[in-house]
């Protein structure tokens, strides 16, 4: 069986699969509107994780979150279920798209075959949709992908149940019921103000002070861990940043989107501003990557180079220091 | 960052035959989006963490040749995971994981245990006991 549904491809999944389902039952919200109401914008160092033997920074909220609070700033009713049995797992699965309901799966990356091998990572966050069956393949709509495409059985339990750090167990949601009109407006000015509360929270981790920090152990990292090493980190720092999914700019263009939508549907002229200045920032990021894969490209190890992306990380802080004040006092 | 200048350097990307969404504004100053074919800094980025990664599994590749390590260690390596990944996939704690790496306990291994290993791999038994297959 095959359900009616429209693949569209979004910059990262979790936003794109809230968005192709929402649409699919009949309410148009972009990407970015999902991204800023679900308050998917953030700045974390996670110490003592390590991915790829490399420190691990995200740059939006941890997986599942932006799902939630949208959901719950929008009054949407998901169901979520996880499972032991991958039996039962794929039995729910087939129950509902029989009921031509298709659902949001999450899954591990490396074992998803129509990713590019370099790619393929133990990062188990991903999302997408299941939106049929036929001749024994799993019609899928990834959102990062530009088409639809189809995995076996066997392979959609594989991903379904991959293991390690966030292990799905086989997670599956969906949407069950709807608020008669769906109110963007003070789901809105919930998201912002949450994020402002987390881009400016007094903790040494997180938002503008976790960016200080990082700037601070970068300028350290050719002395204490030698240039390779360095390097290394230096790569994922970047990679994170700008990897499939955040659409350029660690998510600030994404977020600027989601302003400059906004300051329309609340008549806010301060929103649109602010979405230009969002920009601005999102280039300053780009900025510090050239600058940072000049290192890592020419294995150069001057302390010097370091220090100059660390004082561009540290000139970020203290623009978005400035800029989630200013958002909060916007709305 | 302007439509136009969302970059479409040669990247990874190509060899699945897709292009991502990026988000830049149009010329009137309008949110749009734009795929990109790559982007080169972080093409440099991830094609020296897969180096990285080469170098690991040579480095693996090498130590079980000199018995210094058991070919568990070497298709940890090769599958891009940690013990802690190899650990849940397989239903051992870490310490049995990494003892499993020392060459005399892994020759001491039951069949069953081995199994476990190569169907995590996607290998035979005889794969796992001898690299060189």
């Amino acid at each position: 069986m095959e359900i009616d549904f429209t693949h569209h491809q979004s910059a990262h999944c979790e936003n794109g699969v809230i968005s192709n389902l929402m649409k699919h039952n009949g309410f148009s919200v972009s990407e970015p509107m999902v991204f800023g109401i679900g308050s998917g914008l953030l700045y974390c160092y996670i110490p003592f994780l390590k991915v790829n033997h490399a420190p691990v920074i995200t740059y939006r909220a941890l997986p599942g979150h932006i799902f939630k609070k949208f959901a719950k700033r929008t009054g949407i009713k998901m169901k979520r279920e996880k499972f032991s049995n991958p039996k039962e797992a794929k039995a729910r699965l087939d129950e509902n798209l029989e009921q031509n309901n298709p659902v949001g799966l999450q899954v591990g990356v490396y074992n998803l075959l129509y990713f590019p091998d370099e790619y393929r990572f133990h990062f188990n966050a991903h999302n997408m949709v299941v939106y049929g069956k036929k001749d024994d393949r799993y019609l899928i709509s990834d959102p990062v992908m530009e088409v639809v495409t189809t995995l076996s059985e066997k392979e959609l339990e594989k991903v379904r149940f991959a293991k390690g750090a966030f292990a799905p167990k086989g997670h599956m949601y969906y949407p069950i019921s709807f608020p008669e009109k769906l109110d963007l407006e003070t789901a809105i000015v919930k998201g912002i103000k949450d994020t402002c509360k987390a881009m400016l929270a007094p903790v040494p981790y997180v938002g503008v002070k976790g960016i200080h920090t990082i700037a601070k152990l970068i300028r350290k990292w050719p002395k204490k861990k030698g240039v390779k090493t360095a390097n290394h980190y230096l790569g994922q720092v970047v990679r994170m940043q700008e990897e499939i999914g955040t659409g350029g700019g660690g998510f600030r263009y994404i977020y600027a989107a989601f302003l400059q939508e906004s300051g329309k549907m609340l008549k806010n002229e301060k929103l649109i501003e602010l979405s230009k200045e969002m920009t601005e920032i999102g280039d300053l990021w780009r900025d510090f990557a050239v600058e940072a894969s000049r290192i890592y490209k020419n294995r150069s190890a001057q302390t010097d180079s370091y220090n100059k992306v660390a004082d561009q990380l540290d000139h970020i802080a203290n623009l978005e220091k400035v800029f989630f004040m200013k958002l909060k006092k916007a709305i | 960052m302007k439509k136009k200048e969302v970059p479409q350097d040669k990247s990874n990307l190509e060899s699945a035959n897709f292009r991502e969404l990026c988000y830049a504004v149009d010329e009137n100053g309008e949110y749009t989006t734009e795929n990109s074919s790559g982007w080169e800094p972080k093409t440099v980025a991830l094609n020296n963490a897969i180096e990285e990664i080469n170098e690991r599994i040579e480095d693996a590749k090498n130590r079980v040749i000199d018995g210094k390590t058991s070919p568990i260690e070497y298709y940890m390596e090769l599958h891009k995971m940690d013990v802690s990944i190899l650990a849940s996939y397989v239903g051992f704690w870490q310490w049995k994981v990494k003892r499993h790496f020392k060459p005399s306990v892994f020759k001491g291994l039951s069949a069953k245990t081995l199994n476990k290993y190569a169907a995590v791999f996607e290998i035979s038994v005889d794969e796992l006991q001898n690299i060189s297959k």
